[in-house]
């Protein structure tokens, strides 16, 4: 008889049973969720034929900049792209690495982002458009850097550990990210998961008017939630002030998390993007309070399913990495001497990286080169925007911006009930009663 | 002119911080504050304010340099991420005060409520009463003064902030233990004291700082974390 593997009890549950019994700790790692959940890939766009028309691929004009916070802030951030480089973490990441997203995003004239670590001086030295992270932690946090920012993200939550907070494991903790963090070098670094300076939607509309009277209001201030309840959610953040709100959905990119909280909490980007528009129509904000989807994009054709569905710009993480040169095959001996393999390399807590992007080991972020690291990153950003054009276009759209949801439909019935767009070929959207 | 009035009820915060951020004197008054937010905050240079009446959420907050002094009680977050400069108040602090602040002295002639010195990192707070529950969780440096009682939960996850309590210590926080008073301990209290302007028997006080059992994660202490 052929042998049977469990459906419920498979090898790799096998695998994780028997790692928990052994070390007496859960797993903790990087990158994002690895399950498959309902994405862009499940959307298609409907291209232009008789009932609409296609603008001309390569001469007539598609434009992709955005403007960011416009609503209260003097001196708003105008991109032209809307693909921006996510918060991520001097301390997870290398100065290297951190340099190289600077002139990358520079470059094509979008922004790029702090994180839970405070703004080192190679980052805001090389990035045109900096948005500084406001974290629970307020690690590295002070009134100099805050008015060396471009804009303000308060951070509620990331999409990977919505209602968690932060971790760096002692090895990545250098005399550097120490002294940043004023922690002692070395030891398991938590960060914590609530402010602690406000609780609740009410504080913080007060918090965020203090921010602005601090920075005499200039700065455009996100706040950035993980994907849960987030029809309420961006309610309550356009409430509290907010310019721009950003949404990362389950998928999102960690630099450390237990694998159990990437896995299991929060809902899909997919899921996230029409409740948080929804949100922003019914309080007749869309479009004016900005909305940056992050969680899984990966080319352009998400970007311009994310813009379709009402995202005003997105944010990329993982991706951004992975141009740098994360889990790239010229490394597969070093990963597999780790026990991993190019393509499937997670281990950003451990600081071993030999891409040299998330540690804080000299010898391997100076495999880094930061001037073709950021080189690498503006082509591929200068890829992601061609491509969201070339949609765009077909659709007939003059700007990105102009993607609608009428413009896609989905391919399986779980899609088209998140996405809230037709099954495709039908007038279907399961939850959303038909007028046709 | 040496001083510039701000009268809140005929003019805002909105002017009174643009020109604390640009100053054109050294000292200011502020009068008739009435709860109002964020009053002096971002300073970033050595003015003096002196605030008369009480002030809601984050007065001072990061301050860099400025001497404010409230003549009254404050709002949530008083002093928040304070850099440098000193922060007095002659009444009590609501929650959070001192919160995150990275230097400077902060001191509370009246008591303080939970959260006081929360997640501090570098900053002196002397409190003059009493300071509620869960004051100096996760505190990373700097020291905190409590001339009365202290809530429980006080330094959970304390990192290396040192505590000294005059009064009664509720539970202690997770990882919070009392450690022995040396020569440089009384030495720097009795400092603290005397930048504070309270005088106290520094041999009444007690020290509390970290046992440093949960700087490297293990499941023992999973029920710690
Ligand atoms: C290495 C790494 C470090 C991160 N650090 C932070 C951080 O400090 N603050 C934060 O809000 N999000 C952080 N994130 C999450 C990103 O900002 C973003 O939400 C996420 O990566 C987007 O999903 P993607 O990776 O699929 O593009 C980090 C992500 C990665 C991969």
């Amino acid at each position: 008889m052929a042998l049977r593997e469990s459906a419920t009890f498979g090898r790799g549950v096998i695998d994780d049973i028997q790692r928990a019994a052994e070390t007496g700790v859960y797993d903790i790692r990087g990158w994002g969720a690895k399950r498959a959940v309902p994405h862009f890939d499940d959307l298609l766009f409907l291209g232009a034929s008789m009932s609409r028309y296609p603008l001309e691929g390569y001469r007539e004009r598609c434009d992709t900049d955005v403007v960011l916070g416009d609503r209260n802030a003097r001196y708003p951030l105008h991109l032209q792209t809307p693909v921006t480089i996510a918060g991520m973490s001097f301390g997870a990441l290398s100065a290297q690495a951190k340099e190289a997203l600077g002139r990358g995003a520079s470059e094509v004239g979008t922004s790029t982002t702090t994180g839970d670590g405070g703004m080192t001086p190679e980052e805001r030295g090389q990035s045109k458009h900096l948005v500084y992270q406001y974290l629970p932690s307020r690690y590295g946090m002070n009134l100099a850097d805050l008015r060396k920012a471009d804009a303000i993200e308060v951070v509620l939550g990331q999409g990977a550990k919505p209602g968690g907070g932060g971790m760096l494991l002692g090895q990545k903790i250098s005399d550097r990210v120490a002294e940043m963090r004023t922690l002692p070098a070395g030891i398991d670094q938590r960060s914590a998961c609530r402010h602690p300076d406000w609780t609740g939607p009410d504080d913080l509309a007060i918090k965020i008017l203090e921010l602005r009277e601090i920075t005499d209001w200039e700065k455009p201030v996100y706040v950035k939630v993980g994907a849960t309840r987030t029809y309420y959610d961006v309610k309550l953040a356009v409430a509290a002030g907010a310019d721009v709100v950003v949404v990362d959905g389950m998928q999102g990119g960690t630099a450390a998390t237990q694998d159990v909280f990437i896995e299991h909490v929060g809902i899909p980007t997919l899921a996230a993007i029409p409740q948080a528009a929804q949100a922003l129509q019914e309080l007749g904000l869309h479009r004016k309070v900005q909305l940056i989807v992050s969680g899984g994009i990966r080319s352009g054709a998400d970007v311009a399913k994310a813009m379709a569905l009402g995202a005003d710009a997105v944010a990329i993480g993982t991706a951004a990495l992975i141009a740098l040169g994360d889990n790239s095959p010229r490394y597969a001996a070093e990963y597999e001497a780790l026990g991993s393999a190019a393509g499937m390399y997670d281990d950003f807590q451990d600081g071993r990286d030999p891409a040299g992007i998330t540690t804080q080991d000299p010898e391997l972020s100076a495999r880094l080169d930061p001037v073709e690291g950021g080189r690498r990153l503006a082509n591929y950003l200068r890829v992601l925007t061609l491509e969201a054009q070339t949609i765009a276009r077909a659709c007939g759209k003059a700007h990105l911006r102009h993607l609608e949801p009428e413009d896609l439909v989905a391919l399986t019935v779980e899609a088209a009930a998140m996405a809230r767009v037709p099954l495709a070929g039908t007038t279907w959207i399961p939850g959303v009663k038909s007028h046709a | 002119m040496e001083s510039m009035t701000f009268d809140l009820s005929t003019t805002t915060v909105r002017a009174l911080n643009a020109e604390l951020h640009d100053p054109s004197v050294k000292s200011y008054e502020v009068l008739h504050p009435e709860g109002a937010h964020a009053v002096a905050a971002g300073i970033d240079s050595g003015v003096a304010v002196d605030v008369h009446g009480h002030v809601g959420y984050y007065c001072a907050g990061m301050n860099d340099g400025g001497s404010v002094t409230v003549h009254g009680n404050a709002a949530t977050g008083l002093a928040e991420n304070m850099m440098s400069g000193t922060v007095r108040i002659t009444g009590d602090a609501s929650q959070s005060a001192g919160a995150t602040a990275h230097g400077g002295l902060l001191v509370i002639e009246g008591s303080a409520s939970m959260r006081c010195g929360i997640s501090m990192k570098g900053v002196d707070i002397v409190v003059g009463g009493s300071v509620g529950p869960m004051s100096a969780f996760m505190a990373q440096a700097g020291r905190l003064v409590i001339c009365g009682d202290a809530g429980d939960g006080l330094g959970d996850s304390i990192y290396e902030a040192r505590l000294y309590v005059r009064g009664r210590v509720g539970e202690l926080g997770a990882d919070c233990v009392e450690k022995e008073m040396r020569d440089e301990h009384r030495a720097e209290l009795a400092e603290l004291l005397a930048a504070a302007g309270l005088e106290h028997d520094v041999t009444e006080f007690r020290r509390y700082g970290s046992a440093r059992r949960l700087y490297h994660f293990t499941s023992e202490h999973s029920g710690s974390y």
